[in-house]
This record gives structure tokens, C-alpha cells and sequence, in this order.
């Protein structure tokens, strides 16, 4: 049976970008992906993207300050309007898209087929072997006026390298449209320290991947903070290749009143002694949605793997709604695998006892939910980046719980 | 100080009732110890006094100082001058103890308008008190109650109501879980804080503590009522000859 469904405002939006970029519009043919499709069970895509503005190249700079302190490579929209890289790096603003790292699979990747089709800037980071850049590189992009921007990093680490890398996304208010996909290729004992910070203006809508290859005794540490837009996808897959590899990924998704965040993660493993530990926790208010997907596949080469997965999610509202899916798939004999999933409000035991000691509810309150999100970023190799990190997640706090 | 008027009181949400009609007088500069079986509601009592809500007065009253406090929130309580030191304090992850410090004795005095402390003259402040309690600074930097021992949670509580100045304390079985040496500790941090104008409840199961804590009344809690008061000599017959003849003279 074929039957021809009409095409939604935000596909009508996309098939024209296509268009107008030359590229081919097949990736739409079935439109975009529904609950029926697996991946997106959760993000309905098809029902929760309203529209898809033209994409635009030029754009307002950012207001919202850094992260940290860092050789800034900055767009705004579809331009690139700045930065050096540190010394050390080669690094150069890319026109043609690079391709996925090798062994990255991606089910239903409309993200990365859009972002194939659509991408208009980024850059390219090399780094040679054996070089450790201590100042981080900071991707800062800044979508605006109502435009859709598509870009790509590539960064690789060559063997014995190590280096920081911080995509920093923001936006004004309006409704905007950002795709971003990175690819990261990581070769023999690099270490690499890659974050995410999310704060976006509440009308705009970001679908990203972050696509990693990592060979033998590699260790990477991701960080993630999302805490705006209106309709967020985090895709973060990755192929552990090499023997020895230890792969931390730590997040935080403030989800405020109307917000829809979706985390979604991969993680191959396909060498045999190798680690993965994974923590999200999550804050939701009002009428806030949010989806964490965690998969681990462990092939069966892949003994001795050490894997675990938690996310943990603290709602403030009766009407917010949270979804976890944690999925194991295990092929090898030998692996310590586990998840854990919880969804609570705050103790009340803890309540009591810190308002026994004359703390005001809304206070005590205040310092258990500070206490649930900021434990992820404490202790991090990198002080002043936890630190970082958990004022934009106090500030938040101050504003929305 | 306090009065606590034929108090009746059930477990919120059920029938179970726990006290039956509680009798109690303790006058500022007073220490009253309360004794008594395991399930006589000594516990209990503690948690209505700090307004903990799973429980729910039916009858009854309680005064400090002549008011009523059943209508106020537990941080209400605390900021009038009520303290709890808890049988069992709660390990909360995430919050630093000096934090949590900070914020229970500013809030405290923002609400009796009082200006906040400064942070020099605040950590000053939990300096002196932590060393007369032998407790070391590198343990407050950790998350409130978290990994401490059963004794560092206890002097912990004691630190609390040293900062915190209340008016009337109600400890818990301050001394379960304590070393004699810890318990020496512990019980001489409360006799530090005995002036003419706090009062203390006491409860225990052990006459041991009221050798260091020396009370001046105490009180057999059996069955949710108080079935007999004396002075510090009733908690020596109790050591030596168990409840049961006490139990035995009222039934």
C-alpha cells in the first residue's frame, strides 16, 4: 500500500531547503520520522517540529558569555565570524561536509542526512600526534533571526594527543532552526575532554549528533548541559574500536516549562577490555518533557567490557513527563554491565531535616536540587570548568526552580 | 518552657494512634529526661515537637513559652528556638556540611532580623565550636552527614545546635551509637550549653547518659503516656530493676 500523507508545514520547509541547496530531497520521502520509527519513539519528529525557516548567512552575534576561557571560533548562523585556532592546531573553515567516523552506525539519521544535504560552514581540527593543547577550543555558534543554520566540526586527535573542545551553542528568541554534527576521531592514546553547552533561546529548535571513532587506549570524557530551546535532540554515537579505551559521559538537561530535550546515546563496543560510564540527571518543571535513550552494545569480541549507564531525573512539576530507555545488547560472555533508571521528587526526610535546622521550604528546597545536578560536575579533572558549568546550572535554578 | 497538654497523636493517614494523652512540664534551666520501653513513643514525641507531618495531632497542645506551636512549619519551630537533634540525622549527598551550616544560621537570623553573618566571622564562629567537639574542619567540607561515622553524625548535631543557640533542645538518643569516649564528648557539648534560660528533654534508653547529662526530672513514657516522673534517682531504680515494676504499679 502507498499512501500519500500530506506533507507537514515544517517537510514543506525542509523540501524547499533541499531544493534550494541543490541537494536531493529523497531523505524526506517518507517525511519526517514518527513515533513508529524506533530511534524516535519518544521525539516524534514528524509531530514536534511546527516549522523549518530558510537558512541564513549572516546573523547576530552572541550575548550570552562564555563557558570559559578559550581560542573562540565563532559563527553566527550559517557565517563564520571569527577566532584563531591556538598554536598548535590545524585548523581550517570547511565548505564540503566530512564524512562520519569509520564504524559509527546510525539507525534512522535524519539528523546527519539533513546535515549532509544542508551543512553550509564548520570547520576541520587536526591535531598532530603527541601535541597536548592545554588552551580548549571553543566551537561557538549563534543562530538568529528566525533562520535555519546547519554546520559540521571534524576534529581529529592524532596518537598521544590530548585537548578540550567546547561547542557552545546559544540564540535570541526567535524561532530558529540549528543542526549541528560533529565527527570526532580519536587515534591511539589521545584523550580528549568534549562538552556540549546548551542554552538556547526558548522558540528555537536544535538536532545534533556527536559522532565518535575512538582507537586503542583513547580516553574521553564528554560533558553535557542542555538547558533551553524548545525542541532539542542530542544524538551522541560512538564505536569503541581499541582495546584499553575508557569512554566518561556526564550530563545535565534543565528541562523548563514546554521544553522537549531528547539525549540520545550509542555506544559500541567492539574491542574487548574497555570502560564506559554514563550519568545523566535531570530537572523538569512545569508541563517539561524529556527522553534519554542510552544504548550499549557489546559485540562479541568485546569481553571484559565494563559498562554502566544511570539517569537519574528529579520532576518539579506533577505535569512534566520524562522517559528513559536504557538498552542493553550484549553479545559477549565475560561484561559487567548495568543501568539504572529512577524518576523521584525531591526526599522529604531531607526537606524535614534541613527545615528542622529553620531553613525556609522554598530554600531547602532550592539546595537539594542544586545538590542533585551540581554532584555531576564536581570533581572533574578540570576544576574551572566544573565550576563553569554548575554557576550556568545555579543560574538557571535561580530563574526556573 | 514547655507544656505539653494531654497531647494525642496518630500516625497521619491511619488509625494508628501513638500517644495517648501526653503529660509534660519543663521549665527553662530545666533538664527532663524521658525513659522508656522500645514502641512507647519516645521518638514520636521528638518528631511532633520539630513538626515533622507524618503525624497528626487529634488532641492536645503544645506550648513554648505559652504559645502554641502546632500550627507553625517545622521551620517556624526551629527559628523560635526548637531544636531536634536526631536519632538517626539524615546523610544528604550533594550538600556540603559548611554550606548547609551557613544557610540554617543565616536563615535563621534573617528571620528574627538579624543581619547575615559575614563569611570570616561565619567560619570563625563553626572553628570555635568544632574544636571543643573534636571535630576536624576537613570533615565539614564533605556532604552533610555523608560517610560520617555514627559518632561524627552525632557530634555533628550537637556542632548544629551549638551554632544554631536554641532555646529548648530535644535530643534524641544522643547517646545510641556512641563510643565512651564519644559519649563523654557529646554529653560534655551539652552541658556546655546548660544555662538558666534553655531547657532540655532527654531521651534515652540508658541511665549511662544521665550520669554525664545530670537531669532533673525524669519521666517513664510507656504505652504513649507518662506513667511516672521523679528525679535522677527514678532512671538509677529503672538501670537496676527494668520497667516492669514500674509498668506493674500503674496497670
Amino acid at each position: 500500500m502507498n499512501v500519500q500523507i500530506k506533507k507537514t508545514d515544517a517537510e514543506e520547509g525542509i523540501i524547499s531547503a533541499l531544493k534550494s541547496a541543490g541537494a536531493n530531497t529523497a531523505i524526506l520521502d517518507k517525511g519526517l520520522p514518527t513515533r513508529r520509527v524506533e530511534p524516535f519513539h519518544y521525539t516524534d519528529l514528524r509531530n514536534l517540529l511546527k516549522s523549518f525557516p530558510a537558512a541564513s548567512n549572516s546573523g547576530e552575534a552572541t550575548t550570552v558569555d562564555a563557558l570559559i576561557d578559550g581560542a573562540t571560533i565563532s559563527f553566527a548562523n550559517n557565517a563564520h565570524t571569527g577566532g584563531a585556532f591556538p598554536a598548535g592546531v590545524t585548523g581550517s573553515v570547511l565548505g564540503a561536509p566530512t564524512p562520519v567516523p569509520a564504524d559509527v552506525v546510525i539507525d534512522a539519521n535524519i539528523i546527519g542526512d539533513l546535515n549532509e544535504a544542508l551543512v553550509a560552514n564548520g570547520v576541520v581540527i587536526d591535531i598532530a600526534p603527541n601535541k597536548h593543547i592545554d588552551e580548549p577550543i571553543i566551537l561557538a555558534h549563534n543562530v538568529s533571526g528566525g533562520a535555519s543554520s546547519a554546520l559540521r566540526f571534524a576534529v581529529s586527535l592524532g596518537a598521544g594527543s590530548s585537548a578540550t573542545i567546547v561547542e557552545h551553542h546559544t540564540s535570541d528568541g526567535a524561532s530558529n532552526h540549528q543542526n549541528t554534527v560533529s565527527n570526532l576521531s580519536l587515534a591511539k592514546d589521545a584523550k580528549v575532554t568534549w562538552v556540549i553547552m546548551q542554552e538556547h533561546g526558548a522558540e528555537t529548535t536544535r538536532l545534533a549528533q556527536l559522532n565518535i571513532h575512538l582507537a586503542q587506549n583513547t580516553d574521553l570524557t564528554i560533558l553535557v548541559l542542555n538547558s533551553g530551546g524548545k525542541l532539542v535532540r542530542q544524538e551522541i554515537h560512538m564505536a569503541v574500536q581499541g582495546e584499553g579505551s575508557n569512554v566518561t559521559i556526564k550530563g545535565v538537561n534543565l528541562i523548563a516549562d514546554n521544553m522537549h530535550i531528547d539525549v540520545t546515546t550509542t555506544l559500541a563496543h567492539n574491542a574487548p577490555n574497555t570502560n564506559a560510564d554514563e550519568l545523566f540527571r535531570n530537572v523538569l518543571t512545569g508541563n517539561a518533557k524529556g527522553v534519554f535513550q542510552g544504548q550499549i552494545r557489546v559485540s562479541q569480541i568485546a569481553q571484559k567490557t565494563d559498562a554502566k549507564m544511570a539517569c537519574n531525573t528529579l520532576l518539579l512539576s506533577d505535569a512534566a513527563d520524562f522517559s528513559a530507555k536504557p538498552e542493553l545488547e550484549i553479545f559477549a560472555d565475560d561484561v559487567l554491565c548495568g543501568h539504572g533508571a529512577t524518576v523521584t521528587d525531591i526526599d522529604k526526610n531531607h526537606l524535614f531535616y534541613l527545615r528542622a535546622r529553620g531553613i525556609s521550604e522554598k530554600v531547602a528546597r532550592g539546595l537539594l536540587v542544586k545538590a542533585f545536578v551540581e554532584e555531576v560536575f564536581e570533581d572533574l579533572d578540570n576544576e574551572k570548568l566544573g565550576e563553569s558549568l554548575n554557576a550556568r546550572i545555579e543560574n538557571w535554578l535561580d530563574i526556573n526552580a | 518552657m514547655i507544656e505539653i497538654k494531654n497531647l494525642h497523636v496518630k500516625i497521619a493517614d491511619t488509625d494508628t494512634m501513638i500517644l495517648n494523652g501526653v503529660n509534660l512540664t519543663v521549665k527553662a534551666g530545666e533538664v527532663a529526661a524521658i525513659m522508656g520501653p522500645n514502641g512507647s513513643g519516645k521518638s514520636t514525641l521528638s518528631y511532633v515537637m520539630a513538626g515533622k507531618s507524618d503525624y497528626e495531632v487529634t488532641q492536645g497542645d503544645i506550648l513554648f513559652n505559652g504559645e502554641s506551636i502546632l500550627e507553625m512549619e517545622p521551620d517556624e519551630r526551629a527559628v523560635a528556638g526548637l531544636f531536634l537533634a536526631f536519632q538517626y540525622p539524615l546523610e544528604i549527598p550533594g550538600v556540603p556540611t559548611m554550606n548547609f551550616l551557613k544557610a540554617a544560621l543565616n536563615s535563621q537570623r534573617k528571620a528574627r532580623g538579624q543581619d547575615e553573618l559575614t563569611t570570616p566571622d561565619f567560619i570563625r564562629k563553626v572553628k570555635g565550636a568544632a574544636q571543643h567537639l573534636g571535630i576536624d574542619m576537613t570533615m565539614l567540607k564533605r556532604p552533610l552527614n555523608v560517610g560520617f561515622s555514627g559518632g561524627e553524625k552525632k557530634r555533628a548535631e550537637i556542632l548544629q545546635m551549638s551554632l544554631l543557640e536554641p532555646k529548648f533542645c530535644v535530643l534524641d538518643e544522643t547517646d545510641s551509637g556512641l563510643d565512651i569516649d564519644a559519649l563523654k564528648i557529646v554529653s560534655d557539648g551539652v552541658n556546655a550549653l546548660r544555662t538558666p534560660e534553655r531547657g532540655f528533654l532527654v531521651i534515652t534508653h540508658y541511665q549511662r547518659l544521665l550520669d554525664h547529662i545530670v537531669p532533673d526530672s525524669v519521666h517513664v513514657l510507656y504505652k504513649g503516656r507518662i506513667i511516672k516522673s521523679g528525679d535522677k534517682s527514678l532512671a538509677l531504680h529503672l538501670e537496676e530493676n527494668g520497667y516492669a515494676d514500674v509498668i506493674k504499679e500503674v496497670a
